[in-house]
C-alpha cells in the first residue's frame, strides 16, 4: 500500500528513471551523437534555444537527446540549466540591419532593394516522402557537400539589405521606430505585471512556445481578429554581439542565429486629436524576433506583437494578459503536467462536500 | 531501509541550496515584504529550476533561499514524506545542500509541503513552506490578474461573497472543497493553497510562519505567527471542515485526524488512513512502546 | 417638496471631464456658447465643463438635455465609473461634507459606491451581473455592506423584489430570463438594497416600451415617496423629468444652461435651447 514511510516512493522513482533509459537505448542502433543532432536536427535545436531561452546549439542538442525528441522537454532542460548561470554582462543593442543574412523575403513587393533571397527554404519544395533519405551514404553525403561547396561564387563583400520597413518609414507610411532605452525590463529578473509594456510583452513571446504562440496568432489571422497582416520582411541570418568590457570598450563577442518578422498592418482608427494636429493615418508594424531559424515563430510573434497592440481588445489574441500569461510552454507544460501528481487530498475534500450536498438534497426531498 | 541511505550525496559543481546567492536575497526580500502584509501577494522574479512548474517550484524557492547548513528540513506531499513529488524535491535540496532531513514534524526546522498541514502543531521555531498552484481566490470569479490586484487593493471582494451566495442558493451549502478562501488579518482574501478544509483552523493565530510560494504564477505570500486567519462564512452558514465522523484510521486508529480514504488493492474494501503518515508513525510508535511497558510491567527494566 | 436650506446631501462644484490630451484653450472653447464640445485647438472632447449643483436630501433633481451634452457622463463621474478630470464633490453623510469625493483612492470610492450611493443604468447589462441570480445581484449590494447571514440577505432581497414588483419566486433565476422593463426592476432592487441616501438613475426608461416606462416611472414615484431617497434623475426627455423632479438643470454642450423649479422651467423657459427642448414636448 506504500503507506508506512520509506517504502514505495523513492525506490519507486529510482526503477522508473532506470526504465527510462532502457527505453531509451533499447533496440541495436548505436547511441546518437549530439553533433548528429545538432547539425541535422537543426530546427528541433533552434526551437529548443528559443522555447529555453539560452542561445547554446550543444546543450540544446544534448538536451534533445536526453528529452528523446522531445521540445518541450529539452527546452525546460536547458530553462533549469540556464537559472544555474551567473549573467556578466548584458549586450549592446544589436542592430539586426547588421545581420549576415541567410534567408529574406519580402511579401509585400515584388522587388525590393537588395532583392529577395530564399535561403534554405522548403517552402516550394513538394513534400513527398523522400524515400532516398532512408539509405543515405556517408561517402554519398559528403560528395554532395564537396560539390555543391565548388559550385557556390563567393562575394568579395557582403551585400547589404536595407530594410523593406524603412522604405515605408521614409514615405512616412508606417510610425517611426521606437526610441532604444538601454536598460530595458528583465522579465526573469522582475515578474511580468500586467498590462505589460511593449518590450516585456516581446520578450514573454521569445520565449514562448511555438505551437502556443502559432495557436493564437492564427486565431487572429483566422477571423477571430482584424489586423490584415502582409509580411513585410521576414529574415533569417546571423546578428552580430557586442559588449562592454570592464574598460567601457565595445568588444565582440561572437553571432547568434536569428529570425525575424516585421509584418504590417492596417492602421489603428486615428483619433480626433491626431487627425487634428495634421496626423495622417499610417500602417503599423508588428514584431517578431527569436533565436534559432524558427519562421512560424517570428512570424506569429509579430502577428500577436500587432493585435496586442488594438486599443480596445476584445479578441483573445489581442487580449496582453491572456496571450502573455499562457505562452509560455514550460509553464503550461508543467501545470498540465502536474494534474499527474496524486490529489487525494483534494479529492477527497470534494468527495465530503459532494456526499453532504447529496445528503442535503436527499433530506429535502424526504422533508417535502 | 534508513533513510540516509536514500539521500543522495551532495552534489559538487553547485552553489549551496542550487540558487546563487543574488536571487536568494532576492526572494528572502521578496518573504520579508510578504510577513510585513500579510495575505499579500508580493510579486517575485520565479527562476526555473530542474523540477517541473506547478510541481512546488515557488515552495522549492523559498525552501532554498531559507535554509543554512544547520536546518533540518521536511517534505511532505498529500501529508506523506515518501510521496513521489515529496521524495524528488527532497533529492533536490539535500543534493544541492547536504542538510539533515527528517520524518518527523517536531525536529524539523523547515517543513515543506503540497496540499496538507502537519496534525501536530508547529512551534514558534518551525517554518511551513506551502506549494501554491493558484494564489489567488478571486480566480474563481476573476481570470484577470490585473483585475484581481485591483479588487485585492480596493478590498472590493462583493463577488467572492455572492459566489459564496449562489453556491448555497444552488446547492445548500458551500461546494469549495479544498483551498478554501479566508480572510487574513481582516484585510486580504487569501489562497490558503489546496489544503483540506481541515487544515484551515490551523493557520488561525498559530504559532509558526507559514510561507506560501507560486513557482509558476510568480508570487509568494505569508501568514506570520499570531495572525488571524477566518475562512469565509455567514453567520447562519458556518465553516465546516470534513465530517469522519464514525471513521478511524485503520492503522493507528486516531479518530481526530484527516483521514484517506482508501481501497485495498487486493481485496478492493475500503479502509481510512491517517494523511500525516508522521503523526500516525508516532501514534503507533507510542501504542507499542506502552504495550511493551505493559507486557514488562512498569519499573520492572 | 421645497428643499430646506441646511440639509444640503450633495454639493457639485465646477466638475471638468474632458476625453484627450486636454490643453489650455479646451474649456474657454467650447460649452454652449461655442455651441461645441470639440475644442478646435487640441482635439479633445470636454464632456462636462464646470458643472455645479446642488441636492438636498429626499430631493429629485431633474439633468436634461439631447443625448451628448455630457449628462451621463456627469453621473459616471459622481459614480466613479469615469474619473472627472477636475472639480469637486462633498456628500454631507461622508467624511462631514469636507472631503472631495472625486479626489478620494480607488478605496475610498469603493466604500462610497457600496454604502452611501446607488446607481441605475439604461442598460441593464451594466448594473447587474448577468452571471449571477436576480437575488445574488441585490445580494452582491447587501455583503459589500456587510451583511453576512445567507437568511437576512434572502429575506431583504426578497423585501426589495416585493417593492419593485418582481415576482419573488423568479429570485433564483438569472436576470437573462427576465423582459427588459423586470431587469429594469431588478436593477433598481439592486441599486436600492444598502439603503443609500443617494440614488442615481441614468436615462432608465429609455429604450422600454411606452407602457412599461410609465409603470417603472410610477415604481420611482412611489419608492422616493415610501423611502425619501435623495435622486439625480437624468434624462433626454423632458416627459420624465417633469413627473418626477422637483428642480431641473438644463445642460447643453457639456455645461448648465438653466436651472431651477421644474414647473417654472416647463412654464416659463428663459434659455432659447430649454424654450426648444419645451417646445418640442407640446
Amino acid at each position: 500500500m506504500g503507506y508506512v514511510a520509506v517504502k514505495g516512493g523513492t525506490q519507486s522513482i529510482l526503477e522508473a528513471a532506470r526504465l527510462l533509459r532502457y527505453f531509451r537505448l533499447k533496440g541495436d542502433a548505436p547511441p546518437l551523437e549530439v553533433r548528429q543532432i545538432q547539425e541535422q536536427m537543426r530546427l528541433a535545436v533552434d526551437k529548443v534555444m528559443s522555447e529555453g531561452s539560452l542561445y547554446a546549439p550543444f546543450y540544446a542538442a544534448l538536451a534533445l537527446k536526453q528529452a528523446e525528441g522531445d521540445t518541450i522537454e529539452a527546452s525546460f532542460i536547458l530553462r533549469a540549466y540556464r537559472s544555474t548561470r551567473p549573467r556578466n554582462y548584458i549586450s549592446v543593442p544589436a542592430d539586426t540591419r547588421q545581420m549576415k543574412i541567410i534567408r529574406r523575403i519580402s511579401a509585400a513587393f515584388k522587388d525590393i532593394p537588395g532583392g529577395q533571397f530564399l535561403g534554405p527554404s522548403r517552402d516550394y519544395t513538394q513534400r513527398l516522402l523522400d524515400f532516398n533519405l532512408a539509405e543515405e551514404e556517408t561517402e554519398q553525403v559528403l560528395k554532395f557537400c564537396r560539390e555543391y561547396l565548388k559550385e557556390l561564387e563567393v562575394l568579395e563583400e557582403a551585400p547589404s539589405f536595407p530594410k523593406v520597413v524603412d522604405l515605408l518609414r521614409a514615405e512616412g507610411l508606417l510610425a517611426k521606430e521606437e526610441e532604444i532605452r538601454p536598460q530595458p525590463p528583465d522579465i526573469t529578473r522582475e515578474a511580468l505585471s500586467f498590462p505589460a509594456s511593449r518590450t516585456a510583452a516581446l520578450q514573454a513571446m521569445a520565449r514562448g512556445e511555438t505551437g502556443g504562440l502559432l495557436a493564437l496568432a492564427y486565431s487572429s489571422m483566422k477571423g477571430y481578429g482584424d489586423i490584415h497582416p502582409t509580411i513585410g520582411e521576414l529574415r533569417v541570418g546571423y546578428l552580430p554581439l557586442n559588449i562592454f568590457d570592464a574598460k567601457g570598450q565595445k568588444v565582440y563577442v561572437g553571432q547568434v542565429l536569428v529570425t525575424e518578422a516585421e509584418v504590417i498592418a492596417r492602421p489603428e482608427a486615428a483619433k480626433p486629436e491626431a487627425a487634428k494636429r495634421g496626423n495622417k493615418p499610417q500602417f503599423t508594424l508588428g514584431y517578431g524576433l527569436c533565436f534559432g531559424h524558427n519562421e512560424l515563430k517570428a512570424i506569429s510573434m509579430a502577428v500577436l506583437d500587432r493585435a496586442m497592440q488594438t486599443k480596445r481588445p476584445k479578441l483573445p489574441a489581442e487580449d496582453q494578459e491572456f496571450v502573455l500569461s499562457i505562452v509560455d510552454g514550460i509553464e503550461s507544460s508543467g501545470f498540465a503536467a502536474h494534474y499527474k501528481l496524486p490529489h487525494y487530498i483534494t479529492f477527497q475534500s470534494d468527495l465530503d462536500r459532494l456526499r453532504f450536498i447529496r445528503r442535503l438534497g436527499e433530506e429535502r426531498e424526504n422533508g417535502d | 531501509m534508513a533513510i540516509k541511505d536514500l539521500i543522495p550525496q551532495k552534489q559538487a559543481g553547485y552553489n549551496f541550496a542550487f540558487l546563487d546567492e543574488h536571487t536568494k536575497r532576492e526572494v528572502r526580500r521578496k518573504i520579508l515584504k510578504a510577513v510585513a502584509i500579510p495575505g499579500y501577494q508580493v510579486p517575485f522574479a520565479s527562476r526555473e529550476l530542474p523540477i517541473a512548474r506547478g510541481w512546488g517550484t515557488g515552495g522549492l524557492q523559498i525552501t532554498l533561499s531559507l535554509v543554512g547548513p544547520d536546518d533540518v528540513l521536511k517534505v511532505i506531499d498529500q501529508g506523506c514524506d515518501d510521496s513521489v513529488n515529496a521524495v524528488s524535491l527532497r533529492q533536490l535540496v539535500a543534493m544541492t545542500t547536504g542538510i539533515k532531513t527528517t520524518f518527523e514534524t517536531g525536529r524539523a526546522t523547515v517543513i515543506q509541503t503540497r496540499h496538507r498541514i502537519p496534525e501536530e502543531p508547529l512551534t514558534e521555531k518551525q517554518i511551513l513552506v506551502l506549494q501554491v498552484p493558484y494564489p489567488d481566490s478571486l480566480r474563481l470569479i476573476e481570470p484577470s490578474e490585473q483585475k484581481t490586484r485591483q479588487m485585492h487593493a480596493e478590498q472590493d471582494y462583493s463577488r467572492m461573497w455572492v459566489y459564496l451566495y449562489e453556491d448555497i442558493v444552488n446547492w445548500g451549502e458551500i461546494t469549495i472543497g479544498a483551498r478554501y478562501p479566508v480572510l487574513v488579518h481582516g484585510r486580504y482574501i487569501m489562497d490558503p493553497s489546496p489544503i483540506p478544509r481541515w487544515d484551515v483552523p490551523k493557520l488561525n493565530m498559530a504559532q509558526n510562519l507559514y510561507l506560501f510560494g507560486a513557482g509558476r504564477e510568480k508570487r509568494i505570500y505569508a501568514v506570520g505567527p499570531y495572525t488571524q486567519v477566518v475562512p469565509l462564512e455567514f453567520s447562519d452558514r458556518p465553516f465546516q471542515v470534513e465530517d469522519f465522523s464514525g471513521k478511524t484510521c485503520f492503522y493507528c486508529g486516531s479518530k481526530d485526524s484527516f483521514l484517506d480514504e482508501i481501497f485495498n488493492s487486493k481485496t478492493g474494501q475500503k479502509i481510512y488512513a491517517c494523511s500525516d503518515t508522521a503523526f500516525c508513525a508516532q501514534r503507533l510508535k507510542i501504542q507499542s512502546a506502552v504495550r511493551e511497558e505493559k507486557i514488562v510491567g512498569p519499573g520492572k527494566k | 417638496m421645497v428643499p430646506e436650506k441646511n440639509n444640503l446631501l450633495l454639493e457639485v462644484k465646477e466638475l471638468v471631464k474632458v476625453y484627450g490630451s486636454q490643453c489650455s484653450y479646451c474649456l474657454k472653447l467650447t460649452g454652449a456658447q461655442a455651441e461645441r464640445q470639440l475644442c478646435p485647438e487640441c482635439g479633445s472632447v470636454v464632456a462636462c465643463n464646470r458643472i455645479s449643483l446642488k441636492l438636498h436630501a429626499g430631493e429629485i433633481l431633474g439633468v436634461v438635455g439631447e443625448s451628448g451634452s455630457g449628462k451621463s457622463t456627469l453621473v459616471r463621474c459622481l459614480y466613479f465609473d469615469e474619473e472627472a478630470t477636475g472639480g469637486e464633490a462633498y456628500l454631507a453623510c461622508y467624511g462631514e461634507g469636507k472631503i472631495n469625493i472625486l479626489q478620494e483612492n480607488a478605496q475610498r470610492k469603493r466604500y462610497l459606491c457600496n454604502y452611501l450611493l446607488g446607481i441605475v443604468y439604461q442598460n441593464p447589462q451594466l448594473g447587474l451581473n448577468f452571471n449571477f441570480s436576480c437575488g445574488g445581484n441585490i445580494a452582491e449590494k447587501l455583503l459589500a455592506a456587510g451583511v453576512r447571514s445567507v437568511d437576512q440577505v434572502r429575506q431583504s432581497a426578497a423585501r426589495l423584489l416585493v417593492k419593485t414588483e418582481v415576482p419573488v419566486e423568479r429570485m433564483d433565476e438569472l436576470p437573462g430570463n427576465f423582459s427588459g422593463g423586470m431587469q429594469q426592476r431588478v436593477q433598481i432592487a439592486k441599486a436600492l438594497a444598502h439603503n443609500p441616501p443617494l440614488l442615481l438613475l441614468d436615462e432608465i426608461t429609455t429604450g422600454l416600451d411606452v407602457s412599461v416606462q410609465a409603470r417603472v416611472l410610477d415604481l420611482i414615484r412611489q419608492l422616493q415617496h415610501q423611502m425619501g431617497i435623495a435622486m439625480l434623475v437624468i434624462s433626454h426627455d423632458l416627459g420624465v423629468i417633469r413627473l418626477l423632479t422637483d428642480r431641473t438643470l438644463v445642460m447643453k454642450n457639456g455645461q448648465v444652461v438653466e436651472s431651477g423649479l421644474t414647473d417654472q422651467i416647463l412654464e416659463d423657459p428663459q434659455h432659447p435651447y430649454t424654450q426648444l427642448l419645451v417646445n418640442s414636448l407640446l
